[in-house]
């Protein structure tokens, strides 16, 4: 079953520059996939787009059966609800404990507290925080922190976890940790899609590799590898 | 329920963020707090100004003398015709006996003058005009009827006080509406800074789906509660500071002409219209920032 379609897709920014050229992608429920790519490859346009932070300029993008092209700005939160996203900068609220931050966006969608509790210790408990609820985002380690992040993107218990870089300012036994935790959450069922130049994750998880370069889409393969990316 | 669950914490949102940026929000209620009461003392006047100009204008009068020796009959008759007048409003007449009687009693030396010699004075009618707009020309029809020497009013004078009240009304109006802008600018501004110093919280907030409304609240409500906490000082100042200035100058502002407007009838609507203001203006000037600024 399909859950991210992606038809003749552009994106061509104000100043001319084209991010993503006629791409083409189908994701299923409950796939992993990795997007990699250089810097200034295109591929996190690609994953901006998935949740709507970035509108395709062409094309058809379709998340979960929502047309994101179509999709008017005061609309976009429906589609925000069943997507979880963890940044590579965590953007953890530095004046709330890690209790605070996983709750923070149930608070504001108005769930009662007595529902909050519950999800956010589930959440903490998956991503193995639960000792430290109390605790605030400077006490913790990078690693913590990205686990803090994590939590907070599933406690809503999204269809689909987008991850852009979430390793990316952490050492390799850390991202080894983080990418366990992303891991269980995909074999829960959720939908992974987790942009990445990280070659050693990339080629021990095997999954999914759709490598992208200058906005085009040169490789997809399936337990693929960087290497597969590097021979193309 | 939800909907005040999102209330509730949206307002205890507003209040934290008013503490958290203690510094911004004393700077931006002080601005509040100092152009209110500008408004404040601009609405003072002009209430003051208007009553002393209404006050005025009903006791501007047409004093009318008649000639020398004109019967009972005739007096009688022309009254009856400034009575048919479009102007008019009362009379009062006053003999030459009045006003002599009205003269002796002023000083000694008169009451003496005036016994020794046959009253000189001319019988005479007050007549009061309906609008002070009207004032000339019913001063100036008057003067063509039969038996009058005179009608008096202090013509320039007069004229020159009317024109001058309005010119004073209209700045007021002009100033009154510049500060309030200049209000919802700087709380608009404030409320520009906290938006940036929260743009994380907010980018959360969009990242988890709150919607938009949600997410506008809080500033609203913020913008409101500093419109509130400028409006009280403004407010206090205005109460204590012209119930005081009443009591000191007993009611009559340099000479016994100006009446001060009885604190009472001043005060309520004063604090009411700061409120109101402060309120008004705190939400408009944050629905600006976050229209302008969220970008949502």
């Amino acid at each position: 079953m399909k859950f991210i379609e992606i038809n003749n897709c552009y994106k061509i920014y104000k100043n001319g520059q084209t991010a993503i050229a006629d791409l083409n992608l189908e994701i299923k429920k409950g796939e992993f996939v990795f997007v990699i790519g250089a810097t200034a490859s295109g591929k996190s346009t690609l994953i901006k787009m998935l949740y709507r932070e970035e509108k395709p300029t062409k094309g058809e993008v379709i998340v979960g059966g929502i047309n994101v092209a179509k999709l008017r700005n005061s609309k976009v939160y429906k589609l925000r609800r069943r997507i979880g996203v963890v940044f590579q900068d965590f953007k953890l609220l530095p004046k709330l404990t890690v209790y605070e931050n996983v709750a923070f966006g149930l608070e504001s969608l108005g769930l009662k507290n007595e529902e909050i509790k519950p999800k956010v210790l589930k959440a903490l408990e998956k991503v193995g925080l639960k000792e430290k609820f109390r605790s605030f985002p400077n006490q913790l380690s990078g690693g913590e922190q990205q686990r803090v992040c994590i939590a907070r993107a599933i406690v809503n218990e999204p269809k689909l976890l987008i991850c852009d870089e979430p390793t990316g300012n952490l050492d390799p036994d850390t991202s080894k940790e983080i990418m366990k935790v992303i891991d269980s959450i995909n074999k829960d069922g959720t939908t992974v899609v987790m942009a990445t130049h990280d070659k050693d994750i990339v080629n021990r998880m095997k999954k999914r590799v759709i490598a992208i370069e200058n906005g085009v889409k040169i490789s997809d393969s399936l337990k693929g590898s960087y290497k597969v990316h590097e021979s193309n | 329920m939800k909907a005040i669950r999102i209330l509730r914490r949206n307002i205890s949102s507003a209040f934290k963020s008013v503490v958290r940026n203690f510094s911004l929000s004393i700077a931006s209620i002080a601005c509040t707090a100092i152009t209110l009461i500008l408004v404040a003392l601009a609405v003072v006047l002009t209430i003051n100004v208007n009553n002393f100009t209404s006050e005025l204008e009903s006791e501007l009068t047409i004093v009318t003398y008649f000639k020398e020796n004109t019967s009972e009959e005739d007096i009688n008759a022309t009254i009856e015709k400034i009575k048919a007048l479009d102007g008019y409003e009362s009379h009062e007449f006053k003999s030459k006996d009045d006003w002599k009687a009205e003269m002796q009693a002023i000083s000694s030396e008169l009451d003496t003058a005036l016994s020794y010699i046959e009253n000189p004075l001319l019988d005479s009618v007050v007549v009061k005009v309906s609008d002070a707009t009207k004032l000339s020309a019913t001063a100036k029809q008057i003067q063509k009827l039969d038996y009058i020497e005179d009608a008096k009013y202090g013509e320039g004078m007069v004229d020159e006080v009317i024109t001058i009240f309005r010119v004073v009304q209209n700045a007021m109006v002009v100033i009154v509406v510049a500060l309030i802008l200049v209000t919802a600018f700087l709380i608009s501004n404030t409320i520009k800074l906290t938006i940036f110093s929260r743009r994380n919280e907010i980018e959360i907030m969009r990242l988890v789906g709150t919607s938009n409304t949600v997410i506008r609240l809080p500033f609203i409500f913020e913008g409101f509660i500093l419109g509130v906490l400028g409006s009280i000082i403004p407010i206090i100042i205005t109460v204590y500071g012209y119930i005081l200035l009443f009591d000191h100058f007993d009611g009559h502002l340099f000479t016994n002409i100006i009446t001060l407007v009885n604190p009472a009838n001043v005060v309520i609507s004063v604090s009411i219209v700061i409120l109101v203001l402060g309120s008004i203006v705190g939400m408009f000037g944050s629905y600006r920032a976050v229209r302008k600024y969220l970008k949502i």
